[in-house]
Protein backbone atom coordinates (compact mmCIF):
# COMPACT_ATOMS: atom_id res chain seq x y z
CA UNK A 1 0.00 0.00 0.00
CA UNK A 2 1.17 3.21 -0.99
CA UNK A 3 1.01 6.09 1.99
CA UNK A 4 1.83 9.42 0.72
CA UNK A 5 3.94 11.47 3.00
CA UNK A 6 3.44 15.39 3.42
CA UNK A 7 6.94 15.98 2.13
CA UNK A 8 5.76 14.34 -1.00
CA UNK A 9 2.62 16.22 -1.34
CA UNK A 10 4.06 19.21 -0.44
CA UNK A 11 6.96 18.50 -3.07
CA UNK A 12 3.86 17.57 -5.98
CA UNK A 13 2.32 21.09 -4.96
CA UNK A 14 5.22 22.62 -6.18
CA UNK A 15 6.16 20.69 -9.19
CA UNK A 16 2.24 20.99 -10.06
CA UNK A 17 2.53 24.76 -9.11
CA UNK A 18 -1.34 24.06 -6.91
CA UNK A 19 -1.41 25.59 -3.28
CA UNK A 20 -3.68 23.09 -1.30
CA UNK A 21 -5.34 23.83 1.75
CA UNK A 22 -4.86 21.08 4.72
CA UNK A 23 -8.37 19.60 4.34
CA UNK A 24 -7.67 19.21 0.20
CA UNK A 25 -3.97 18.22 1.34
CA UNK A 26 -5.11 15.24 3.12
CA UNK A 27 -7.50 14.30 0.35
CA UNK A 28 -4.96 14.53 -1.68
CA UNK A 29 -2.72 12.30 0.22
CA UNK A 30 -5.63 9.73 0.46
CA UNK A 31 -6.57 9.71 -3.42
CA UNK A 32 -3.22 9.63 -4.42
CA UNK A 33 -2.04 6.86 -2.45
CA UNK A 34 -5.21 4.72 -3.26
CA UNK A 35 -4.45 5.69 -7.12
CA UNK A 36 -0.58 4.40 -6.84
CA UNK A 37 -2.08 1.05 -5.53
CA UNK A 38 -4.36 0.56 -8.29
CA UNK A 39 -1.29 1.54 -10.81
CA UNK A 40 0.85 -0.94 -9.27
CA UNK A 41 -1.43 -3.43 -10.95
CA UNK A 42 0.98 -2.81 -13.87
CA UNK A 43 3.98 -4.49 -11.93
CA UNK A 44 2.21 -7.76 -12.40
CA UNK A 45 3.14 -7.63 -16.50
CA UNK A 46 7.01 -8.30 -17.74
CA UNK A 47 8.11 -5.59 -19.67
CA UNK A 48 11.96 -6.77 -19.72
CA UNK A 49 12.96 -5.19 -22.91
CA UNK A 50 9.83 -3.39 -24.32
CA UNK A 51 10.26 -0.31 -25.86
CA UNK A 52 8.11 2.34 -24.46
CA UNK A 53 5.69 3.64 -26.77
CA UNK A 54 5.17 7.42 -25.86
CA UNK A 55 3.23 7.56 -30.18
CA UNK A 56 0.97 4.67 -31.83
CA UNK A 57 2.62 6.10 -35.11
CA UNK A 58 6.18 6.56 -36.16
CA UNK A 59 6.34 10.67 -35.31
CA UNK A 60 9.24 12.48 -37.22
CA UNK A 61 10.00 16.24 -37.35
CA UNK A 62 7.64 18.21 -39.34
CA UNK A 63 9.77 21.22 -40.55
CA UNK A 64 8.54 24.21 -42.36
CA UNK A 65 9.74 27.61 -43.80
CA UNK A 66 9.45 30.54 -40.64
CA UNK A 67 6.86 32.43 -42.48
CA UNK A 68 4.12 34.45 -40.59
CA UNK A 69 0.91 33.72 -42.07
CA UNK A 70 -1.59 35.08 -39.27
CA UNK A 71 -2.42 38.70 -39.24
CA UNK A 72 -1.62 41.35 -36.39
CA UNK A 73 -3.74 39.89 -33.31
CA UNK A 74 -2.40 41.89 -30.94
CA UNK A 75 -5.73 44.00 -29.86
CA UNK A 76 -7.52 40.59 -29.72
CA UNK A 77 -4.58 38.94 -27.94
CA UNK A 78 -4.39 41.68 -25.19
CA UNK A 79 -8.03 41.66 -24.50
CA UNK A 80 -7.60 38.28 -22.58
CA UNK A 81 -5.06 39.76 -20.75
CA UNK A 82 -5.84 39.50 -17.34
CA UNK A 83 -4.21 43.03 -16.20
CA UNK A 84 -2.66 45.01 -19.17
CA UNK A 85 -0.82 48.19 -19.78
CA UNK A 86 -0.79 49.66 -23.11
CA UNK A 87 0.56 46.90 -25.44
CA UNK A 88 1.86 45.15 -22.39
CA UNK A 89 0.50 42.15 -19.87
CA UNK A 90 1.03 43.56 -16.72
CA UNK A 91 3.11 40.40 -14.20
CA UNK A 92 3.87 40.97 -10.51
CA UNK A 93 7.83 41.34 -10.32
CA UNK A 94 10.07 38.71 -11.64
CA UNK A 95 13.08 39.30 -9.52
CA UNK A 96 14.68 42.06 -6.79
CA UNK A 97 15.71 45.27 -8.11
CA UNK B 1 -42.67 23.50 -39.16
CA UNK B 2 -40.76 23.92 -36.36
CA UNK B 3 -41.43 19.99 -35.33
CA UNK B 4 -40.84 18.57 -38.50
CA UNK B 5 -37.63 20.57 -38.89
CA UNK B 6 -36.13 19.34 -35.93
CA UNK B 7 -36.78 15.73 -36.55
CA UNK B 8 -34.37 15.55 -40.19
CA UNK B 9 -31.35 14.42 -39.88
CA UNK B 10 -28.33 16.81 -40.74
CA UNK B 11 -28.15 15.52 -44.39
CA UNK B 12 -31.81 15.89 -44.55
CA UNK B 13 -31.86 19.16 -43.49
CA UNK B 14 -28.92 20.15 -45.76
CA UNK B 15 -30.65 18.86 -48.79
CA UNK B 16 -34.09 20.55 -48.12
CA UNK B 17 -32.19 23.76 -47.13
CA UNK B 18 -30.52 23.07 -51.01
CA UNK B 19 -33.86 22.19 -52.69
CA UNK B 20 -35.21 25.57 -51.22
CA UNK B 21 -37.49 23.52 -48.85
CA UNK B 22 -36.46 24.83 -45.43
CA UNK B 23 -34.38 28.08 -45.01
CA UNK B 24 -31.57 28.37 -43.14
CA UNK B 25 -32.75 30.86 -40.85
CA UNK B 26 -35.71 28.88 -40.63
CA UNK B 27 -33.85 26.03 -38.97
CA UNK B 28 -32.29 27.97 -36.88
CA UNK B 29 -34.88 29.75 -35.59
CA UNK B 30 -36.24 25.74 -34.97
CA UNK B 31 -33.10 24.94 -32.96
CA UNK B 32 -33.24 28.28 -30.89
CA UNK B 33 -37.09 27.65 -30.34
CA UNK B 34 -36.40 23.96 -29.31
CA UNK B 35 -33.57 25.75 -26.97
CA UNK B 36 -35.40 27.88 -25.35
CA UNK B 37 -38.10 25.41 -24.80
CA UNK B 38 -35.43 22.44 -23.18
CA UNK B 39 -32.47 23.97 -22.06
CA UNK B 40 -33.75 25.17 -18.78
CA UNK B 41 -34.24 21.14 -17.96
CA UNK B 42 -31.09 19.80 -20.10
CA UNK B 43 -28.34 22.29 -19.66
CA UNK B 44 -26.70 21.31 -22.59
CA UNK B 45 -24.62 24.68 -23.05
CA UNK B 46 -22.37 26.82 -21.90
CA UNK B 47 -22.93 29.36 -24.34
CA UNK B 48 -25.53 30.02 -26.30
CA UNK B 49 -24.77 32.61 -29.39
CA UNK B 50 -27.84 32.96 -30.62
CA UNK B 51 -27.20 36.39 -32.42
CA UNK B 52 -24.08 35.75 -34.10
CA UNK B 53 -25.73 32.32 -35.12
CA UNK B 54 -28.82 34.33 -36.74
CA UNK B 55 -26.31 36.74 -38.31
CA UNK B 56 -24.58 33.65 -40.13
CA UNK B 57 -27.60 31.73 -40.92
CA UNK B 58 -28.67 35.20 -42.97
CA UNK B 59 -25.47 35.52 -44.40
CA UNK B 60 -25.50 31.67 -45.47
CA UNK B 61 -28.75 31.57 -46.88
CA UNK B 62 -27.71 34.96 -49.36
CA UNK B 63 -24.57 32.71 -50.48
CA UNK B 64 -26.73 29.34 -50.88
CA UNK B 65 -29.34 31.33 -53.13
CA UNK B 66 -26.46 33.29 -54.65
CA UNK B 67 -25.25 29.62 -55.51
CA UNK B 68 -21.47 30.52 -54.12
CA UNK B 69 -21.75 28.71 -50.71
CA UNK B 70 -22.69 24.70 -52.34
CA UNK B 71 -20.66 22.70 -49.25
CA UNK B 72 -22.36 19.52 -47.64
CA UNK B 73 -23.71 21.22 -44.12
CA UNK B 74 -24.82 24.80 -45.78
CA UNK B 75 -27.25 26.28 -43.48
CA UNK B 76 -27.45 23.00 -41.20
CA UNK B 77 -26.94 24.21 -37.20
CA UNK B 78 -24.13 22.75 -35.36
CA UNK B 79 -22.88 22.78 -31.78
CA UNK B 80 -19.00 22.49 -30.87
CA UNK B 81 -17.79 21.11 -27.61
CA UNK B 82 -16.37 24.35 -25.49
CA UNK B 83 -13.07 22.62 -25.42
CA UNK B 84 -12.30 23.92 -29.15
CA UNK B 85 -11.64 27.75 -30.01
CA UNK B 86 -14.12 29.19 -31.11
CA UNK B 87 -12.83 32.90 -32.85
CA UNK B 88 -14.51 35.53 -31.07
CA UNK B 89 -17.07 33.39 -28.88
CA UNK B 90 -16.17 32.34 -24.79
CA UNK B 91 -15.00 28.68 -25.16
CA UNK B 92 -14.16 27.90 -21.10
CA UNK B 93 -13.64 24.27 -21.56
CA UNK B 94 -16.08 24.15 -18.39
CA UNK B 95 -13.30 25.34 -16.46
CA UNK B 96 -13.20 28.60 -13.95
CA UNK B 97 -9.68 29.21 -15.05
CA UNK B 98 -11.25 29.89 -18.62
CA UNK B 99 -14.08 31.88 -17.63
CA UNK B 100 -13.72 35.04 -19.73
CA UNK B 101 -11.81 33.52 -22.61
CA UNK B 102 -12.49 34.70 -26.06
CA UNK B 103 -9.88 32.55 -28.60
CA UNK B 104 -8.04 34.97 -31.55
CA UNK B 105 -9.10 32.15 -33.84
CA UNK B 106 -10.94 28.42 -34.33
CA UNK B 107 -9.88 25.25 -34.13
CA UNK B 108 -9.27 23.71 -37.37
CA UNK B 109 -11.94 21.46 -37.11
CA UNK B 110 -14.63 24.30 -36.52
CA UNK B 111 -13.24 25.96 -39.50
CA UNK B 112 -13.62 23.24 -41.68
CA UNK B 113 -17.07 22.92 -40.74
CA UNK B 114 -18.20 26.61 -41.16
CA UNK B 115 -16.39 26.54 -44.88
CA UNK B 116 -18.70 23.65 -45.33
CA UNK B 117 -21.54 25.85 -44.52
CA UNK B 118 -22.55 24.75 -41.00
CA UNK B 119 -24.23 27.46 -38.60
CA UNK B 120 -22.48 27.50 -34.96
CA UNK B 121 -25.22 27.65 -32.41
CA UNK B 122 -22.79 27.63 -29.10
CA UNK B 123 -20.56 25.60 -27.17
CA UNK B 124 -21.60 22.62 -25.69
CA UNK B 125 -21.16 21.68 -21.67
CA UNK B 126 -18.36 18.88 -20.41
CA UNK B 127 -16.39 17.75 -17.45
CA UNK B 128 -13.84 20.90 -16.91
CA UNK B 129 -11.00 20.17 -18.91
CA UNK B 130 -12.93 16.80 -20.49
CA UNK B 131 -11.70 15.25 -17.62
CA UNK B 132 -14.52 12.59 -16.36
CA UNK B 133 -16.90 10.73 -17.98
CA UNK B 134 -20.55 12.23 -16.37
CA UNK B 135 -19.98 15.98 -17.37
CA UNK B 136 -20.81 16.71 -13.30
CA UNK B 137 -17.47 18.13 -13.01
CA UNK B 138 -18.60 21.02 -15.24
CA UNK B 139 -18.10 24.64 -13.23
CA UNK B 140 -21.22 25.41 -14.71
CA UNK B 141 -23.36 23.18 -13.69
CA UNK B 142 -24.41 19.48 -14.44
CA UNK B 143 -26.21 18.28 -18.02
CA UNK B 144 -29.03 16.03 -17.65
CA UNK B 145 -30.13 13.15 -19.90
CA UNK B 146 -32.74 13.85 -22.26
CA UNK B 147 -34.14 10.13 -21.68
CA UNK B 148 -34.15 10.40 -17.81
CA UNK B 149 -33.48 13.72 -15.98
CA UNK B 150 -32.47 11.70 -13.17
CA UNK B 151 -29.44 10.64 -14.92
CA UNK B 152 -26.24 12.22 -16.34
CA UNK B 153 -25.70 12.06 -20.31
CA UNK B 154 -21.99 10.95 -19.94
CA UNK B 155 -18.94 12.54 -20.29
CA UNK B 156 -17.17 13.88 -21.11
CA UNK B 157 -18.79 15.23 -23.83
CA UNK B 158 -22.19 15.24 -22.28
CA UNK B 159 -23.32 18.47 -23.81
CA UNK B 160 -22.75 17.82 -27.00
CA UNK B 161 -24.72 14.10 -26.95
CA UNK B 162 -27.77 15.43 -24.96
CA UNK B 163 -27.97 18.30 -27.28
CA UNK B 164 -28.18 15.73 -30.29
CA UNK B 165 -30.67 13.68 -28.53
CA UNK B 166 -32.29 17.05 -27.52
CA UNK B 167 -33.12 18.28 -30.74
CA UNK B 168 -30.99 21.30 -29.98
CA UNK B 169 -28.66 21.40 -32.66
CA UNK B 170 -28.70 18.96 -35.69
CA UNK B 171 -25.03 17.43 -35.10
CA UNK B 172 -22.05 18.20 -32.77
CA UNK B 173 -18.34 17.71 -32.34
CA UNK B 174 -16.68 15.78 -28.96
CA UNK B 175 -13.48 15.25 -27.91
CA UNK B 176 -12.40 11.56 -26.92
CA UNK B 177 -9.56 11.27 -25.42
CA UNK B 178 -10.84 7.90 -23.44
CA UNK B 179 -14.10 7.73 -24.19
CA UNK B 180 -15.21 10.90 -23.79
CA UNK B 181 -17.44 10.80 -26.99
CA UNK B 182 -18.37 7.35 -27.50
CA UNK B 183 -19.38 6.91 -23.87
CA UNK B 184 -21.81 9.85 -23.34
CA UNK B 185 -22.78 8.71 -27.29
CA UNK B 186 -24.21 5.68 -25.87
CA UNK B 187 -26.11 7.18 -22.68
CA UNK B 188 -27.50 9.63 -25.06
CA UNK B 189 -28.87 7.18 -27.94
CA UNK B 190 -27.04 8.57 -30.76
CA UNK B 191 -23.99 8.07 -32.83
CA UNK B 192 -20.30 9.42 -31.89
CA UNK B 193 -17.24 8.27 -33.37
CA UNK B 194 -13.78 8.79 -32.42
CA UNK B 195 -11.34 8.55 -35.57
CA UNK B 196 -8.17 7.28 -35.98
CA UNK B 197 -5.35 9.58 -34.01
CA UNK B 198 -4.10 11.72 -36.16
CA UNK B 199 -7.11 12.22 -38.70
CA UNK B 200 -8.93 14.96 -38.10
CA UNK B 201 -6.65 18.01 -36.86
CA UNK B 202 -6.04 19.11 -33.06
CA UNK B 203 -5.11 22.56 -33.92
CA UNK B 204 -7.66 25.04 -31.63
CA UNK B 205 -7.98 21.81 -29.33
CA UNK B 206 -7.28 22.66 -25.95
CA UNK B 207 -5.20 19.76 -25.02
CA UNK B 208 -5.64 17.31 -22.33
CA UNK B 209 -3.58 14.06 -23.12
CA UNK B 210 -2.07 15.04 -26.93
CA UNK B 211 -1.02 11.86 -27.46
CA UNK B 212 -4.38 10.39 -27.13
CA UNK B 213 -6.89 13.50 -27.86
CA UNK B 214 -9.15 13.08 -30.82
CA UNK B 215 -12.11 14.86 -32.49
CA UNK B 216 -15.07 13.51 -33.84
CA UNK B 217 -18.90 13.79 -34.75
CA UNK B 218 -21.82 13.16 -32.44
CA UNK B 219 -25.13 12.80 -34.95
CA UNK B 220 -28.52 11.11 -35.00
CA UNK B 221 -26.87 8.82 -37.11
CA UNK B 222 -24.21 6.63 -39.06
CA UNK B 223 -24.57 8.85 -42.46
CA UNK B 224 -24.45 11.79 -40.83
CA UNK B 225 -21.36 10.73 -38.80
CA UNK B 226 -19.34 9.71 -42.14
CA UNK B 227 -20.52 12.67 -43.67
CA UNK B 228 -19.54 15.38 -40.88
CA UNK B 229 -16.20 13.21 -40.77
CA UNK B 230 -15.60 13.61 -44.15
CA UNK B 231 -15.54 17.41 -44.23
CA UNK B 232 -13.22 17.43 -40.67
CA UNK B 233 -10.64 14.87 -41.56
CA UNK B 234 -7.33 15.59 -43.90
CA UNK B 235 -3.75 16.97 -42.97
CA UNK B 236 -3.16 19.62 -41.06
CA UNK B 237 0.17 21.67 -41.45
CA UNK B 238 -0.65 23.05 -38.08
CA UNK B 239 -0.41 19.75 -36.37
CA UNK B 240 2.31 18.35 -36.17
CA UNK B 241 0.71 15.04 -35.66
CA UNK B 242 -2.01 15.07 -38.04
CA UNK B 243 -1.36 12.53 -40.79
CA UNK B 244 -2.29 12.49 -44.49
CA UNK B 245 -5.32 9.84 -44.62
CA UNK B 246 -5.37 8.43 -48.44
CA UNK B 247 -9.22 8.28 -49.02
CA UNK B 248 -11.76 10.69 -46.45
CA UNK B 249 -14.39 10.46 -48.83
CA UNK B 250 -16.28 8.19 -45.80
CA UNK B 251 -19.78 8.56 -47.16
CA UNK B 252 -18.54 6.33 -50.15
CA UNK B 253 -18.66 3.62 -47.35
CA UNK B 254 -22.41 3.79 -46.00
CA UNK B 255 -23.19 0.33 -47.99
CA UNK B 256 -25.55 -2.34 -46.54
CA UNK B 257 -23.06 -5.09 -46.87
CA UNK B 258 -21.19 -7.00 -44.22
CA UNK B 259 -21.06 -10.19 -45.72
CA UNK B 260 -17.46 -12.13 -45.19
CA UNK B 261 -16.82 -9.40 -42.81
CA UNK B 262 -15.03 -11.38 -39.96
CA UNK B 263 -16.06 -9.52 -36.46
CA UNK B 264 -14.35 -10.52 -32.92
CA UNK B 265 -15.92 -10.70 -30.16
CA UNK B 266 -13.24 -10.44 -27.17
CA UNK B 267 -14.09 -13.03 -24.09
CA UNK B 268 -12.85 -10.10 -22.04
CA UNK B 269 -14.88 -7.65 -22.94
CA UNK B 270 -18.52 -9.74 -21.57
CA UNK B 271 -17.27 -10.64 -17.73
CA UNK B 272 -17.66 -9.24 -14.67
CA UNK B 273 -19.25 -5.58 -14.05
CA UNK B 274 -21.34 -5.92 -17.52
CA UNK B 275 -25.27 -5.12 -16.77
CA UNK B 276 -26.61 -8.14 -18.19
CA UNK B 277 -29.41 -6.07 -20.03
CA UNK B 278 -26.58 -4.81 -21.80
CA UNK B 279 -24.62 -7.64 -22.31
CA UNK B 280 -27.64 -9.22 -24.19
CA UNK B 281 -28.43 -6.34 -25.85
CA UNK B 282 -24.88 -6.21 -27.65
CA UNK B 283 -24.96 -9.84 -28.09
CA UNK B 284 -27.92 -9.34 -30.06
CA UNK B 285 -26.61 -6.62 -32.19
CA UNK B 286 -23.74 -9.43 -33.28
CA UNK B 287 -26.34 -11.83 -34.16
CA UNK B 288 -27.77 -9.00 -36.26
CA UNK B 289 -24.49 -8.59 -38.05
CA UNK B 290 -24.22 -12.54 -38.43
CA UNK B 291 -27.59 -12.70 -40.32
CA UNK B 292 -26.30 -9.48 -42.42
CA UNK B 293 -23.81 -12.28 -43.45
CA UNK B 294 -20.77 -11.20 -41.54
CA UNK B 295 -18.26 -14.12 -39.90
CA UNK B 296 -18.77 -13.77 -35.46
CA UNK B 297 -16.22 -15.20 -33.71
CA UNK B 298 -15.19 -14.67 -30.10
CA UNK B 299 -11.77 -14.39 -29.06
CA UNK B 300 -9.50 -13.40 -26.00
CA UNK B 301 -8.16 -9.72 -26.71
CA UNK B 302 -5.80 -9.85 -23.03
CA UNK B 303 -4.60 -7.11 -21.12
CA UNK B 304 -8.10 -5.15 -20.53
CA UNK B 305 -7.32 -4.26 -16.96
CA UNK B 306 -4.63 -2.94 -17.03
CA UNK B 307 -5.74 -0.46 -19.93
CA UNK B 308 -6.96 1.72 -17.11
CA UNK B 309 -4.40 2.24 -14.64
CA UNK B 310 -1.86 2.65 -17.85
CA UNK B 311 -4.44 5.23 -19.58
CA UNK B 312 -4.65 7.17 -16.07
CA UNK B 313 -0.85 7.26 -16.12
CA UNK B 314 -0.35 8.67 -18.88
CA UNK B 315 -3.57 10.93 -19.84
CA UNK B 316 -2.45 12.35 -16.30
CA UNK B 317 1.38 13.16 -16.98
CA UNK B 318 0.31 14.38 -19.74
CA UNK B 319 -2.60 16.70 -18.44
CA UNK B 320 0.33 17.87 -16.01
CA UNK B 321 2.46 18.88 -18.26
CA UNK B 322 -0.72 20.23 -20.94
CA UNK B 323 -2.20 22.61 -18.48
CA UNK B 324 1.15 24.03 -16.93
CA UNK B 325 -0.05 26.68 -19.58
CA UNK B 326 -3.12 28.11 -17.18
CA UNK B 327 -0.70 30.42 -15.07
CA UNK B 328 -2.95 33.92 -15.31
CA UNK B 329 -0.56 35.86 -17.29
CA UNK B 330 -2.04 36.04 -20.89
CA UNK B 331 -5.75 34.99 -20.50
CA UNK B 332 -7.89 33.50 -18.02
CA UNK B 333 -8.54 33.80 -14.31
CA UNK B 334 -5.94 35.43 -12.15
CA UNK B 335 -6.61 35.40 -8.55
CA UNK B 336 -7.38 39.17 -6.74
CA UNK B 337 -4.57 39.41 -3.47
CA UNK B 338 -1.37 37.88 -4.29
CA UNK B 339 2.78 38.72 -3.39
CA UNK B 340 4.99 37.84 -6.15
CA UNK B 341 5.07 35.53 -9.22
CA UNK B 342 4.75 32.36 -7.59
CA UNK B 343 1.85 33.18 -4.97
CA UNK B 344 0.28 34.30 -8.14
CA UNK B 345 0.41 31.14 -10.21
CA UNK B 346 -0.45 28.63 -7.17
CA UNK B 347 -3.09 31.04 -6.17
CA UNK B 348 -4.56 31.80 -9.47
CA UNK B 349 -4.28 27.77 -10.39
CA UNK B 350 -5.43 26.87 -7.37
CA UNK B 351 -8.78 29.04 -7.65
CA UNK B 352 -8.99 28.18 -11.12
CA UNK B 353 -9.01 24.29 -11.18
CA UNK B 354 -11.75 22.31 -9.89
CA UNK B 355 -10.77 18.96 -7.70
CA UNK B 356 -11.04 16.66 -9.86
CA UNK B 357 -8.75 18.72 -12.22
CA UNK B 358 -6.38 19.37 -9.51
CA UNK B 359 -6.32 15.34 -8.34
CA UNK B 360 -4.59 14.77 -12.18
CA UNK B 361 -2.48 17.48 -12.29
CA UNK B 362 -0.95 16.34 -9.32
CA UNK B 363 -1.12 12.29 -9.89
CA UNK B 364 0.73 13.39 -13.42
CA UNK B 365 3.43 15.62 -11.49
CA UNK B 366 3.93 12.54 -9.40
CA UNK B 367 4.39 10.08 -12.22
CA UNK B 368 6.86 12.43 -13.99
CA UNK B 369 9.18 13.22 -11.27
CA UNK B 370 12.22 12.34 -10.80
CA UNK B 371 12.62 9.25 -8.69
CA UNK B 372 8.53 8.16 -10.08
CA UNK B 373 9.12 8.21 -13.39
CA UNK B 374 10.70 4.80 -14.37
CA UNK B 375 8.54 3.14 -12.52
CA UNK B 376 5.09 4.67 -13.36
CA UNK B 377 5.47 6.60 -16.64
CA UNK B 378 7.86 4.72 -18.48
CA UNK B 379 5.94 1.50 -17.20
CA UNK B 380 3.13 2.63 -18.65
CA UNK B 381 4.27 3.56 -21.96
CA UNK B 382 5.42 -0.03 -22.13
CA UNK B 383 1.81 -1.38 -20.99
CA UNK B 384 0.75 0.39 -23.68
CA UNK B 385 3.22 -0.99 -26.54
CA UNK B 386 1.85 -4.22 -25.02
CA UNK B 387 -2.06 -3.28 -25.47
CA UNK B 388 -1.46 -2.14 -29.00
CA UNK B 389 0.70 -5.39 -29.99
CA UNK B 390 -2.82 -7.63 -28.64
CA UNK B 391 -4.64 -5.00 -30.41
CA UNK B 392 -2.37 -5.67 -33.95
CA UNK B 393 -2.49 -9.70 -33.86
CA UNK B 394 -6.58 -8.92 -33.27
CA UNK B 395 -6.77 -7.09 -36.27
CA UNK B 396 -4.53 -9.76 -37.78
CA UNK B 397 -7.41 -12.39 -37.65
CA UNK B 398 -10.86 -9.32 -37.29
CA UNK B 399 -11.45 -7.21 -39.43
CA UNK B 400 -13.93 -5.05 -36.66
CA UNK B 401 -14.06 -5.98 -32.82
CA UNK B 402 -17.29 -6.14 -31.39
CA UNK B 403 -18.09 -4.88 -27.73
CA UNK B 404 -20.56 -3.25 -25.53
CA UNK B 405 -18.70 0.94 -25.22
CA UNK B 406 -20.00 1.01 -20.72
CA UNK B 407 -20.26 -1.53 -18.37
CA UNK B 408 -23.84 -0.16 -17.68
CA UNK B 409 -26.02 2.60 -18.75
CA UNK B 410 -26.26 6.22 -17.44
CA UNK B 411 -25.64 6.83 -13.50
CA UNK B 412 -28.26 8.43 -11.70
CA UNK B 413 -26.73 12.18 -11.05
CA UNK B 414 -24.64 12.55 -8.03
CA UNK B 415 -23.83 8.89 -7.58
CA UNK B 416 -20.21 8.80 -9.76
CA UNK B 417 -17.91 11.62 -8.47
CA UNK B 418 -17.56 10.38 -4.37
CA UNK B 419 -15.25 7.38 -6.17
CA UNK B 420 -13.17 8.31 -8.53
CA UNK B 421 -11.25 4.95 -9.24
CA UNK B 422 -14.97 3.05 -9.42
CA UNK B 423 -15.97 6.11 -12.07
CA UNK B 424 -12.49 5.31 -13.81
CA UNK B 425 -13.82 1.55 -14.21
CA UNK B 426 -16.61 2.93 -16.64
CA UNK B 427 -13.97 3.67 -18.83
CA UNK B 428 -12.55 -0.31 -19.13
CA UNK B 429 -13.97 -0.69 -22.84
CA UNK B 430 -13.14 2.35 -24.61
CA UNK B 431 -9.81 3.71 -23.29
CA UNK B 432 -7.59 1.06 -24.72
CA UNK B 433 -8.56 2.44 -28.00
CA UNK B 434 -7.62 5.87 -27.31
CA UNK B 435 -4.07 4.26 -26.02
CA UNK B 436 -3.77 2.12 -29.32
CA UNK B 437 -4.73 5.18 -31.23
CA UNK B 438 -7.53 3.31 -33.19
CA UNK B 439 -11.05 4.47 -34.44
CA UNK B 440 -14.36 3.57 -32.79
CA UNK B 441 -18.16 4.07 -32.64
CA UNK B 442 -20.69 4.02 -30.33
CA UNK B 443 -24.01 3.06 -32.14
CA UNK B 444 -27.49 2.75 -30.09
CA UNK B 445 -28.40 -0.98 -29.75
CA UNK B 446 -31.14 -1.18 -27.05
CA UNK B 447 -32.65 0.17 -23.99
CA UNK B 448 -32.89 -0.94 -20.49
CA UNK B 449 -35.85 -1.79 -18.54
CA UNK B 450 -35.53 2.21 -17.41
CA UNK B 451 -35.81 2.94 -21.09
CA UNK B 452 -32.25 4.15 -20.65
CA UNK B 453 -30.15 3.90 -24.01
CA UNK B 454 -27.29 1.42 -24.97
CA UNK B 455 -24.43 1.44 -26.87
CA UNK B 456 -22.78 -0.90 -29.25
CA UNK B 457 -19.15 -0.30 -29.73
CA UNK B 458 -17.48 -1.34 -33.22
CA UNK B 459 -13.51 -1.29 -33.02
CA UNK B 460 -11.35 -1.04 -36.24
CA UNK B 461 -7.66 -1.30 -37.06
CA UNK B 462 -5.75 2.31 -37.81
CA UNK B 463 -7.40 4.32 -40.62
CA UNK B 464 -10.15 1.54 -40.97
CA UNK B 465 -12.86 3.83 -40.79
CA UNK B 466 -14.09 2.96 -43.94
CA UNK B 467 -14.43 -0.91 -42.98
CA UNK B 468 -16.23 0.72 -39.35
CA UNK B 469 -18.90 3.00 -41.20
CA UNK B 470 -20.01 0.24 -43.47
CA UNK B 471 -19.88 -2.54 -40.37
CA UNK B 472 -22.08 0.47 -38.31
CA UNK B 473 -24.27 1.25 -41.36
CA UNK B 474 -25.30 -2.32 -42.00
CA UNK B 475 -26.05 -2.68 -38.35
CA UNK B 476 -27.96 0.68 -38.42
CA UNK B 477 -30.24 -0.59 -41.17
CA UNK B 478 -31.13 -3.41 -39.58
CA UNK B 479 -31.94 -2.68 -36.44
CA UNK B 480 -34.65 0.25 -38.03
CA UNK B 481 -35.56 3.52 -36.22
CA UNK B 482 -33.82 3.88 -33.02
CA UNK B 483 -36.29 6.99 -31.26
CA UNK B 484 -35.68 9.96 -29.56
CA UNK B 485 -36.47 11.01 -25.62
Amino acid sequence: MNVISDETIEYVGILAKLELSGEEKEQAKKDMGRMLDYIDQLGELDTDGVEPMSHVFKVHNVFREDVVVNGDGREDTLANAPERSGDSFVVPPTFDM
Amino acid sequence: MKKEILQYTALELAAKIKAGEVTAPEALEAVLAQIEEKEKEYHCYVTVDAEGARARAKEVQAQIEAGTLTGPFAGVPVAIKDNMNTQGILTTCSSKILGNFIPTFSAEAVKKLEEAGAVLIGKTNMDEFAMGSTTETSAYGVTKNPWNTAHVPGGSSGGSAAAVAADECFFALGSDTGGSIRQPASFCGVVGMKPTYGTVSRYGLIAYGSSLDQIGPLCKNVSDCAAVLEVIAGHDPKDSTSVEVENTRYTESLVDDVKGLKIGIPRDYFGEGLDPQVKDAVLQAAQVLRAKGAIVEEFDLSLVKYAIPCYYTIAAAEASSNLERFDGIKYGYRTKDYEGLHPMYKKSRSEGFGAEVKRRIMLGSFVLSSGYYDAYYLKALKVKALIKKAFDEAFAKYDVILGPVAPTTAPELGKSLADPIQMYLGDIYTISVNLAGLPGISVPCGKDEKGLPIGLQLIGDCFKEHTLIRAAYTYEQARGEFGTP
